[in-house]
């Protein structure tokens, strides 16, 4: 028995309608591709249906008790994803499309931003080498369109962030530095950031700093409200799809008193205060940043997956994915000719392990794992400087979750040994 | 161990893609050349720079770089093996019928007279996430001759 599993990990898999299901063939499906997305929940489905089958209206303009009730699920929702994130305040939380809406929205009110927040020539935005490409070219844009001038971090061969060397923090964060934004654990290498450590950095040159949480929050323990508001980053994004929640819904965390400072993202119904033909004036957080009618069902549906989380528990959630990550770990280290990318020591890292095997391209190797009912992600997982800088075009990435259990890690490995066989590789 | 009964891995992995896989033909960037392109799949990264000279109304050279799966690589070496040597007209019809191959959803039958070891690809047909992988170097190859084509063309007028 492994130490650190999720107890009753058979009867939490139940949950998931999805791990039940069998591919062409009458294969029990492996899914090991989470940290790309989530499956669900079936209090998550069952919850969108009854809204959709209930309570469907639009939110916050409609005088009936349908849409009393429909806001009242929408603002819930609201309360349950502030309750997972700890944040400070409910109306803190905006939210978005995705995780990449929600970076966008921020990058693009910086542009527009007058004063203080103003970005221009000499300024500095400060990013990294292993961000998904959402947080990588919205800064890029930003940059361009400033004349500022984007910065990164590069990365140690064993996958850190190099922030001790020559081009480090001492050199990098300095008094030009406007934005750091880097993610929290990376969707390729799985490296768990120092968050707190950077984030003092950045604000004792009164930098705002900006955390891509999509592949932390899904897997550890977040608690804004309990983080020392000198380690406590600015804003942080995630998506809901990878938080046993729906696709189509984002959420934007951000400090109430910066939010109430960056001009409008988008402008519409519901994110105005009144409106004339001149100008128009703007509502409150978190209304100001959520035109339109949002992805209401999708905000409801996220509300029941944090709540699912919750009740698990996030330590116990980040328990059994480093459990599994260890086992994994240990498995991968035994297929001939596997290299993986990243943190070998799984206290150091999230559940996505990203490795190539010599003479074998990742696309075949997925492409015969798929077909022994293993899904993986093959490819550049949108991080194609963080592969060019350990030299390599793409590679193969299996991550686990929640539901996870070591058998399904051995499946893989003899998967990977198979795989091996096929291509003829001794 | 044997394969997984719902999916046919040998019908995509045909013998002939791993032979070429292993020892792709005409690999290399060479000279001389009229073009020079870089094409990319995004979703993979899988890349190619091919250059392709043009002789007379002939196919004189196609020469790559390639990065990528057995699929893309195989089926790089495969068309630079059957275009080499070909009057332009007849290789782009080559290029066609591959290409109404690969978008038949594997209910197209190939011609080996006019496709010969690009046959084996018919399987790739039937797993619509690889047509790509197949036909990133058909196309890289199709665009470097349309603009060698055109640099012909000016050296004739000017």
């Amino acid at each position: 028995m492994i130490e650190g599993l999720l107890p009753q990990l058979d009867i939490v898999r139940k949950d998931f309608p999805i791990l039940e299901r069998t591919l062409a063939g009458g294969l029990p499906l492996i899914y090991l591709d989470s940290a790309n997305t989530s499956q669900k929940p079936q209090v998550v489905i069952d919850t969108m249906v009854d809204h959709l089958e209930r309570h469907n209206a639009n939110i916050s303009r409609a005088m009936h008790q349908l849409g009393a009730e429909s806001t009242e699920a929408f603002e819930a929702a609201r309360d349950k994803v502030a309750a997972f994130i700890g944040a400070p305040s409910r109306d803190e939380v905006i939210f978005t499309k995705n995780a990449s809406e929600a970076l966008n929205l921020v990058a693009n009110s910086l542009a527009w931003a007058t004063g203080d927040l103003a970005i221009g020539p000499g300024d500095e935005v400060l990013i990294t080498e292993m961000e998904h490409h959402s947080n990588i070219v919205p800064w890029q844009l930003l940059t361009e369109r400033k004349g500022a001038t984007l910065r990164w971090f590069g990365l140690t061969d064993d996958g850190h962030l190099d922030l001790d060397g020559p081009q480090g923090i001492d050199e990098l964060i300095t008094e030009r530095t406007k934005v750091v934004s880097f993610t929290w654990v990376s969707n390729m290498l799985g490296t768990i950031n120092p968050v707190a450590e950077i984030t003092r950095r950045a604000h004792e040159v009164g930098a705002i700093v900006v955390v891509d949480a999509s592949q932390s929050a899904p897997q550890m323990p977040t608690d804004l409200a309990a983080m020392d508001p000198v380690e406590r980053p600015d804003i942080i994004a995630f998506t809901g799809h990878k938080v046993v929640g729906p696709t189509g819904i984002g959420v934007l965390w951000g400090r109430g008193d910066l939010l109430a400072q960056l001009p409008p993202f988008l402008g519409g119904g519901e994110m105005i205060e009144t409106v004339r033909m001149e100008r128009s004036t703007y509502a409150p957080i978190p209304h100001r940043f959520e035109a339109g009618t949002p992805p209401i069902v999708e905000a409801v549906g996220l509300g029941a997956a944090v709540d699912y989380l919750g009740e698990l528990g996030l330590s116990a959630v980040r328990d059994h994915e480093h459990a599994i990550t260890a086992y994994a770990l240990d498995g991968l280290a035994t297929v001939p000719g596997l290299r993986v990318l990243g943190p070998l020591d799984a206290a150091e890292r999230g559940g996505a392990i990203s490795f190539e095997v010599d003479g074998v391209h990742p696309h075949d190797i997925a492409q015969v794992l798929d077909a022994r009912g293993v899904a993986v992600r093959a490819g550049h997982h949108c991080a194609k400087p963080a592969h060019a800088r350990f030299g390599v075009q793409s590679s193969t990435r299996m991550s686990s979750y929640l539901y996870t259990t070591p058998a399904e890690i051995d499946a893989l490995v003899e998967a990977l040994e198979y795989t091996r066989s096929y291509f003829k590789l001794g | 161990m044997t394969d997984a009964p719902g999916q046919d891995l040998d019908s995509l992995y045909q013998e002939i893609i791993l032979d070429h896989y292993k020892n792709p033909l005409h690999a290399g960037l060479r000279d001389p050349f009229e073009a020079e392109v870089h094409h990319v799949n995004p979703t993979c990264g899988d890349e190619i720079t091919m250059r392709v000279h043009l002789d007379g109304g002939v196919v004189g050279d196609v020469s790559y770089d390639a990065l990528g799966c057995s699929i893309s690589q195989a089926s790089c070496s495969v068309m630079a093996d059957l275009v080499i040597g070909k009057p332009v007209e007849e290789a782009m019809a080559i290029h066609e019928s591959f290409l109404t191959l690969m978008q038949g959803k594997g209910q197209v039958e190939p011609d080996e007279d006019v496709l010969e070891d690009g046959i084996a690809f018919a399987g790739v047909a039937k797993f619509p996430a690889r047509v790509k992988c197949a036909l990133l170097s058909w196309m890289a190859w199709k665009d470097a001759t349309t603009q060698s084509q055109g640099q012909t063309q000016e050296a004739t007028n000017g």
